[in-house]
């Protein structure tokens, strides 16, 4: 198998992870969930920096954001799927 | 397969307590801020000796000068350290910190400065660091099984390729070492915000959760609540955690606790730089997420070696103890591959599994417990931070 650009950590998870420096807009990125090393395609909508989640479903203001298979935070503004997701539209549920 | 650890063995010191230490060090010993340049002449008259200055020592009082005093003869006790010279300005707190030390076995010097002065006090001082030297270097290695060692760890410059690579490797090392014998430590209760309630199932009893789960309750209640600017006052995630990815508190804490594997429990929820008391297994320990904080309470605990997940690549080094840097992330491997010691971004591109990465660590704890230096001693990273609870008198 190539080398993944996206990868997420459980299958109930909303968000995954860029693993690949450099990644552009458009990009037809092959995912890898490492739980049970299953696969998808799915195409980035923005320049996402490695490091950085990506949405894998369209994501609307209030959502939980699920990743490790558990709850992280809550969506505070919209992100589309193959968009960003990171401090802009996304909060922890404490404060 | 499986590795098997059995018969596994480094070549180590055997100390006076039956400890295994990995390194050999002569360490000249400040009780307290302004014995630091008597105890860096002395370093600087015999060679083969380290000074550890450091920032605190004088005014302390209750439980914070009993951490200081924990730190102090902890750091000297440490199985790294053959032998200890500790110089302090009065003799009383300079005695308490020598006899803790001389409770190991190994041979401790004291020296105080009052009413003798630095040039006095450092003559007397050099004439026993350079016996002590001499002594040192001739104790010979013996072969030591691996499963003696104590090895702590704490990630830091966090970001989301730790909780995928870096910290699952840590966390696999101590599913494989654990129940064969060794001591493991884990702690940063600051970063556990956010998985708290699974960091507390992951104790071995419901004793150690409740211990846990009051340390967490108290750093809540004593230090965020009357302190905080907003939410964890903008220390957590840090600016470098948010800009390797990571979001929020909770989405690092469970990155985090990668690090403690799928099967390990802890058996107990320690103090800040109390030593185990429980017998062979993985600790958490109350400490600061500031690697220098953190690296150096473990330290002063017993741990002979640090394992270190970084992402956005952390430099921090420790005086005693080898610290071991491992990573994930390829623009830091890329960018700044001088620091890391075990390179995991195989893990990212699936081209190695988590397996084999903890694989790869044992072999670099191997390694490094057999005389490797680390990135960190290659590169002079000493930093010793003292851990302070509030303002002295």
């Amino acid at each position: 198998m190539s080398a993944p650009q996206l990868l997420v950590h459980d299958k109930a998870d909303n968000v995954g992870v860029v693993v690949v420096e450099g990644l552009t807009a458009g990009t037809d990125m092959l995912c890898v969930v490492t739980e049970d090393n299953s696969d998808f395609r799915l195409t980035v909508t923005a320049d996402i920096p490695i490091g950085h989640k990506v949405a894998l479903g369209d994501l609307a203001q209030g959502d939980t954001v699920i990743k490790y298979g558990e709850d992280i935070g809550k969506m505070v503004g919209p992100a589309e799927k193959g968009g960003h997701v990171h401090t802009h539209n996304c909060k922890t549920k404490r404060w | 397969m499986a590795l098997d650890f059995t018969n596994r063995t480094v070549n180590a010191w055997r100390r006076e307590n039956g400890r295994v230490g990995v390194r050999n060090h002569v360490v000249i010993l400040p009780v307290d801020d302004i014995s630091n340049a008597a105890c860096e002449a002395v370093a600087n008259n015999v060679k083969g000796t380290m000074a550890i200055p450091h920032a605190y020592g004088r005014l302390q009082f209750g439980e914070d000068l009993e951490l200081h005093f924990r730190t102090m003869i902890g750091t000297g006790s440490n199985p790294n350290v053959a032998a200890v010279v500790v110089i302090g300005i009065e003799p009383e707190w300079t005695k308490v910190i020598a006899d803790g030390i001389r409770e190991t076995g190994k041979p401790v010097a004291e020296f105080s400065i009052e009413q003798k002065g630095d040039f006095e006090t450092i003559r007397a001082a050099s004439w026993k660091a350079k016996e002590f030297v001499h002594w040192a270097s001739e104790l010979q290695k013996e072969p030591c099984p691996v499963t003696d060692l104590w090895i702590s760890t704490k990630c830091g410059e966090s970001d989301t390729t730790t909780g995928l690579s870096s910290c699952p490797t840590v966390g696999n090392m101590y599913d494989k070492l654990i129940p064969h014998g060794i001591y493991g430590c884990f702690g940063e209760t600051s970063e556990i915000t956010g998985a708290e309630h699974i960091c507390e199932k992951r104790a071995a009893t419901p004793e150690a959760g409740e211990k846990f789960m009051k340390i967490f309750q108290a750093y809540q209640d004593e230090v965020i609540e009357p302190f905080k600017t907003s939410d964890l006052s903008d220390s957590q995630p840090t600016k470098g955690n948010i800009l390797g990815g990571l979001t929020t508190i909770e989405e690092k804490a469970l990155g985090n606790l990668e690090k403690i594997g799928r099967e390990c429990k802890y058996i107990d929820a320690m103090g800040p730089a109390e030593a185990p008391q429980k017998g062979p297994g993985l600790y958490f320990m109350d400490t600061s997420s500031a690697a220098a904080e953190c690296v150096t309470l473990m330290a002063a605990a017993g741990y002979v070696i640090h394992t270190f997940p970084t992402g956005q690549g952390n430099v921090v080094g420790n005086p005693i103890v080898p610290v071991i840097k491992i990573s994930g992330n390829p623009r830091t491997l890329r960018t700044m591959s001088e620091h890391i010691d075990v390179d995991v971004t195989g893990v990212l591109s699936r081209e190695i599994t988590i397996d084999q990465a903890g694989d790869a660590l044992i072999e670099m704890i191997e390694r490094t417990a057999n005389g490797r230096a680390t990135a960190a001693e290659a590169l002079g990273h000493v930093e010793f931070s003292m851990t302070k609870l509030y303002r002295s008198a």
